[in-house]
């Protein structure tokens, strides 16, 4: 007995959620890398955690909701949105920390809505809020690059401190502790320092800051992987960027006291890995071919009025969670032209 | 002359699967020994039987009459005798039977006397008209409707464009790619016929690029009518579903047919290009429309070709004859894999729509539970008709149907683009047809209810004018009584006063 589907059509295309996500994965791995090599292997501690939660809380959560299991695990988003938030983290942030923003994505923010497709806010960008905004403190002490320490953190280290809060050896506790560049760029501009001097410090690198600058472009080289995958369209991201480009070229033209170059906020704290992997998500975004570019250039507008106005040194999390809420408005009035429709 | 090409947009790029069913020549299939013959093989109205049980006919005799305007003729496809007009299961994905007339044939395959007309041009349009409905033609594309109708400009409309549709776009078929490598010249006799009946101002042959060799047979035999100078040929790129008449249409003339409306409306009329050749046939050798080319294909069809079968004939013999490895019953696919119906059942007749028996389909779609809808788009990158499949599946799901008509769920060809590249496997398709049906069926129920609450308004704004009318008669009457009485009473008072006076 041949098996084929009551209805046509009987052929079907080889795209699977399943392969988008293990795409999505992939191409995180450069970028996850640099990470690794920047700030050392922390980074791969944090998301081994969060990936063992994350898949903790979805089969618990699924379990609890009577959903089968096989399928939406293996769908991989839970695996993304862990990823997502473990790389978010500061690396040598507490245990806790990276478990308190899985568990609120998964359970909160994805499984109580409904599970995959239901949610309407990017689940990551909702565990990585509530942790901004709850741990300040930890959430924007980065560790520096490893280049700039003057003990780097080895693997026991990291371990120790992510697990246990010391080191358990004599290593100097204070090196820990640092801004991010984007952090730095914006207490100096409150000093009244001009941007122009302040990149000349050795925080910062050739165009960003010091390593993140490598990080945010290998995020950008696997954005265009999955663009040429067909795994994510080009509109968001395009969109994106070109609207943090044009707000940030237009205030240094204008105002240069008060803002970092374009080319800096592209390369600079989670501009590509929020352009890419983050406002790209399918399901809190918008459908429309042109709602795409509406969302994404709001995503860029709003990163760059909350880094320059606002009172986060980055701002892709909000900005994504408030784009997010606009979206049934923008997928309302970005409908496409139906064949035949008559005006 | 060569306007650029217009394109539609979304589509696939699909497998053909056609070479398969190419390797051969058309071959007839044997003469059935019972030959099935649904009453209804078209849209509109089931034909009406006009022979009886018991009686013989002789090949091409009509044995059924159209009943109405929307309705053909149906003839005996082979002769013999008529042994039952019964219910009996047609190729219908309802799996319900339907009236059928079972002939017994003779193996004589005798034909009725027939009327061949020498040159067209001699008739009027409406002669024509009459001729093709007679013979039982309708549109060979796979829907169906009566072809006289779609050979009538109207009043209103002048045709400027006839189209013939050349593009058969779902894989595996290619029941026209062969008719027109074959039989090229019997089809312009027919394309001629259709331009002198619409007086469409020129006629574009529309090929795809896939079918080199009906192209070249097309052009040469369009080069040796020197006088079909408004005739040309259109090579359309491959791309699903450039066949379906709105896209075609799209894509050869850029206008897009007007959303509830008909091609005809723009000054189009789309044929298939089997419907032509039937056509010819009708004018030219009187015969009426027994039988049609078929494609038989698949993985388990190991003669796979295109037969030339007489309506009536057994699904299951015409496998068999292809050499179809294949179980008793085992289901099979009646049209292309895209947009065709599952069936199974041995006993299922081909009909006037069958253009493609299909057993056996490479990467077919696995009957999994599908994943929630993760609003990826893909779907709306593909949909030809620029639709937003998420938001009407969406829509549809909740039973919000409203807002799913809102969203243009009607403008929906059931192409199955948005569900080939779905990546949670939803069966969008079946999702919008239960919409659909569910809206139409929710209307029939209204304007029931409209009628209802109509001639209820009615009778009782009827009962109240009788009451009225009794109330009014009654007052009338009663005026009329207290009247005469009251005349009476004078009278009776004046002859008291006149005998008093006598007195």
């Amino acid at each position: 007995m041949a098996l084929f589907r009551i209805s046509p059509p009987y052929l079907a295309g080889a795209n699977r959620v399943t392969k988008q996500m293990l795409q999505v994965l992939l191409a995180m791995v450069p970028a996850v890398i640099a990470m690794v090599y920047f700030f050392g292997v922390a980074v791969l501690i944090n998301i081994a955690l969060a990936l063992v939660v994350g898949l903790l809380a979805e089969i618990l959560m699924l379990k609890l909701r009577q959903r089968p299991i096989k399928p939406f695990i293996t769908d991989g988003s839970a695996a993304v949105t862990a990823i997502l938030i473990a790389v978010a983290i500061p690396p040598l942030s507490p245990w806790w920390l990276t478990v308190v923003g899985v568990v609120f994505a998964i359970v909160f923010a994805k499984q109580l809505y409904g599970g995959l497709g239901y949610n309407p806010f990017n689940p990551a960008m909702i565990g990585y809020v509530l942790l901004l905004v709850s741990f300040p403190l930890e959430m924007t002490t980065w560790l520096p690059v490893s280049s700039l320490a003057e003990n780097p953190v080895d693997f026991h280290a990291a371990f120790q401190l992510i697990f246990h809060g010391e080191t358990g050896t004599d290593w100097v506790a204070d090196t820990v502790s640092g801004a991010t560049p984007l952090d730095a760029m914006k207490t100096q501009i409150g000093q009244s320092i001009l941007p122009e001097y302040i990149i000349n410090q050795n925080l910062f690198g050739f165009a960003g800051g010091l390593g993140w600058e490598w990080i945010n472009i290998w995020f950008a080289i696997g954005g265009i992987y999955l663009i040429y995958r067909r795994v994510i369209s080009w509109h968001v991201p395009v969109a994106m960027l070109a609207a943090l480009f044009i707000i940030s070229g237009l205030t240094s033209m204008f105002a240069p006291e008060m803002t970092g170059s374009p080319i800096f906020h592209l390369v600079s704290g989670g501009t590509m890995i929020g352009a890419f992997f983050i406002a790209t998500d399918p399901v809190s975004g918008s459908t429309t071919v042109k709602g795409r570019l509406v969302f994404g250039a709001g995503v860029g507008l709003l990163t760059y009025i909350i880094r320059i106005w606002g009172g986060y040194p980055d701002g892709i999390a909000f900005a994504v969670i408030l784009m997010n809420m606009m979206v049934p408005l923008i997928d309302y009035y970005t409908q496409p032209k139906v064949y035949g429709a008559v005006k | 002359m060569s306007k650029p090409l217009g394109s539609f947009p979304g589509g696939l790029k699909l497998p053909g699967h056609k070479a398969q069913s190419t390797q051969t020549p058309i071959r007839k299939t044997p003469i059935s020994n019972k030959l099935i013959m649904p009453l209804q093989q078209h849209i509109g109205a089931a034909a009406v039987p006009i022979v009886e049980i018991g009686e013989k006919v002789l090949k091409g005799q009509r044995i059924a009459k159209a009943d109405g305007h929307v309705s053909v003729c149906l003839h005996a496809p082979s002769s013999g005798t008529v042994i039952a007009i019964k219910n009996h299961p047609i190729p219908h994905p309802s799996g319900l039977d339907a009236l059928c007339m079972i002939i017994e044939t003779d193996g004589e395959d005798r034909w009725i006397e027939r009327e061949a007309v020498a040159d067209f041009k001699s008739l009027s349009a409406h002669d024509i008209r009459q001729i093709v409905r007679d013979a039982g033609i309708v549109g060979l594309g796979g829907a169906g409707f009566p072809s006289f109708i779609k050979m009538n400009p109207g009043v209103r409309n002048k045709v400027e464009t006839l189209l013939l549709n050349g593009s058969e776009c779902e894989p595996y078929i290619s029941c026209d790619d062969m008719l027109m490598r074959e039989r090229a010249d019997g089809i312009l006799d027919g394309v001629e016929i259709m331009q002198y009946g619409l007086e469409a101002e020129e006629v574009i042959l529309a090929i795809e690029d896939n079918k080199p060799r009906a192209l070249s047979a097309m052009e040469l035999a369009l080069a040796s009518r020197p006088h079909m100078t408004s005739t040309r040929i259109v090579i359309v790129p491959t791309r699903y579903p450039t066949g379906g008449e709105k896209q075609l249409i799209q894509v050869v003339t850029t206008k897009e047919v007007p959303s509830n409306g008909l091609p005809l409306d723009i000054g189009i009329v789309c044929h298939n290009m089997g419907t032509a050749y039937a056509v010819g046939r009708a004018l030219y050798h009187g015969e009426p429309l027994i039988s049609r080319i078929v494609t038989v294909t698949g993985k388990s069809v190991e003669h796979a070709g295109n037969f030339e079968t007489l309506f009536g004939t057994p699904i299951a013999e015409l496998l068999a004859f292809a050499k179809t490895k294949r179980q008793q019953d085992e289901a099979f696919i009646l049209g292309g894999p895209m947009m065709g119906v599952n069936l199974s059942g041995d006993n299922l007749p081909i009909t006037k729509t069958a253009n493609c028996i299909l057993v056996g389909v490479h990467d077919s779609a696995p009957e999994a539970e599908p994943l929630p809808c993760i609003r990826c788009g893909d779907c709306a990158s593909v949909c030809p008709a620029s639709l937003l499949p998420q938001q009407i599946y969406w829509h549809s799901r909740a039973k919000d149907f409203e807002q799913a008509e809102n969203y243009n769920l009607f403008d929906c060809i059931e192409c199955g683009c948005c569900d080939y590249v779905c990546p949670s496997k939803i069966p969008l398709v079946s999702y919008f047809r239960f919409a659909k049906t569910e809206i139409m069926t929710k209307q029939r129920e209204q304007q029931k209810s409209d009628l209802a609450r109509d001639r209820f308004e009615t009778r009782l704004a009827r009962q109240e004018r009788e009451q009225k009318e009794k109330e009014e008669r009654q007052r009338q009457r009663k005026a009329a009584l207290a009247a005469s009485k009251a005349k009476k009473d004078k009278e009776d008072a004046a002859t008291t006063e006149t005998a008093d006076k006598e007195n």
